[in-house]
């Protein structure tokens, strides 16, 4: 989608050319892609009530056992890729490490399509709202299908462990 | 049969997992008194709680030296000691990572960063990891305000803006203060925000 804005858009600005500039058909390295929301905004996408299976992981480069426990994350979006199933790596990163830090790593993991950013200062109020035993550390996940929830405030040391929990929901 | 075999697994893991993810508030509640402690302070001495003499209350914060989130509130928390020390409400801060899980939050490097940012607080470590759990800390920062008697007035966070101290809106933790001193409880007495995990062997 970003990649389509900015072709329309380069359009848009160079009509007399025709020809594509360079320096807009590819987001530089100084150009943020992964989307940044507040709380309103990432609400509904880590509240939807259909049949897919959500995973939803809070976690930030900066957090040693969230990048720890990433790679299963991406082994369990594998592994049910042909399932209804989702996940969404909600980051927590500091504003200052989104294009210095955040996004190098998305790209060299290949996780453009699951990274999304939550920047929203009001967190006494939206760490409750995701979940009410959630004391705030991370790394945290929440697992939901329609009414059936899990959320769990701490590391995960296994794939299988995740897979484990995920099954049941995918009638697997 | 060997499906209701396959059952009866899923079913144990069901009960593992739910039995391993209990979420840790058995902690202190707002309200509750805090049983005192003696933990090793970065001067090799022992301290209590009750070595403070004629205070009004204690802000103790369990806090290290690792998380970046404990980082950014490092000034703003020598900052608090300074200017609610001579009020009465020193800070008394708390490492409580298990350094076997989290090298940097040893207690020799305990010592190099007090000394470095000149500490003026107590800057005690958790060695065994009792105390934390009995608070019911999760995470780093994770402030708990007790009065005169050790009674858990405010839980949660210093403020609402970790990562930009000219932005913050709300000072949870300076208006709870505020409400001690005036004979109020404070409103709200619990906040929640984002911090490391407390770093303990798995």
């Amino acid at each position: 989608m970003f990649y389509t804005a900015l072709f329309i858009l380069s359009f848009y600005s160079f009509p007399a050319s025709g020809v594509l500039p360079n320096a807009l058909t590819l987001p530089t390295k100084d150009t943020l892609f992964i989307p940044v929301y507040n709380y309103d905004e990432l609400k509904p996408l880590i509240t939807k009530d259909n049949d897919t299976t959500y995973v939803i992981n809070f976690w930030a480069t900066w957090c040693t056992p969230c990048v720890q426990e990433l790679p299963y994350f991406v082994e369990l979006n594998k592994t049910f890729k042909n399932q209804a199933f989702r996940l969404i790596l909600v980051s927590l990163d500091f504003k200052k490490d989104y294009i210095r830090k955040l996004q190098p790593f998305v790209v060299e993991r290949s996780l453009e399509s699951n990274v999304v950013v939550l920047e929203d200062n009001h967190s006494s109020y939206w760490i409750d709202d995701i979940d009410k035993t959630w004391s705030g550390s991370i790394p945290a996940t929440l697992v939901f299908k329609g009414n059936q929830r899990a959320f769990y405030e701490r590391t995960f040391h296994d794939p299988d462990e995740l897979k484990e929990i995920v099954k049941p929901y995918l009638n697997l | 049969m060997k499906n209701v075999f396959g059952k009866m697994i899923l079913a144990f893991f069901a009960v593992a997992m739910m039995s391993a993810v209990t979420p840790v508030d058995d902690g202190y509640k707002v309200g509750e008194q805090a049983a005192d402690f003696a933990l090793k302070n970065v001067d090799g001495t022992m301290v209590s709680l009750k070595d403070y003499k004629g205070v009004n209350g204690y802000i103790v914060v369990f806090t290290c030296n690792t998380c970046p989130y404990a980082l950014m509130y490092e000034d703003r928390i020598i900052a608090l000691h300074n200017k609610y020390a001579s009020m009465g409400y020193p800070v008394v801060a708390i490492n409580p990572n298990d350094p076997s899980v989290k090298p940097g939050d040893d207690f020799a490097s305990m010592q190099a960063r007090a000394k470095e940012k000149s500490y003026p607080f107590k800057y005690l470590f958790d060695d065994g990891q009792k105390v934390f759990p009995a608070f019911g800390a999760t995470r780093t920062p994770h402030v708990y305000l007790l009065d005169a008697n050790r009674y858990v007035r405010y839980i949660g966070a210093i403020d609402d803006n970790a990562q930009n101290p000219a932005e913050v809106s709300v000072k949870y933790l300076e208006n709870a203060i505020a409400a001690l001193k005036a004979g109020n409880n404070p409103d709200p007495s619990e906040t929640k925000a984002i911090g490391c995990t407390i770093k303990v062997k798995s």
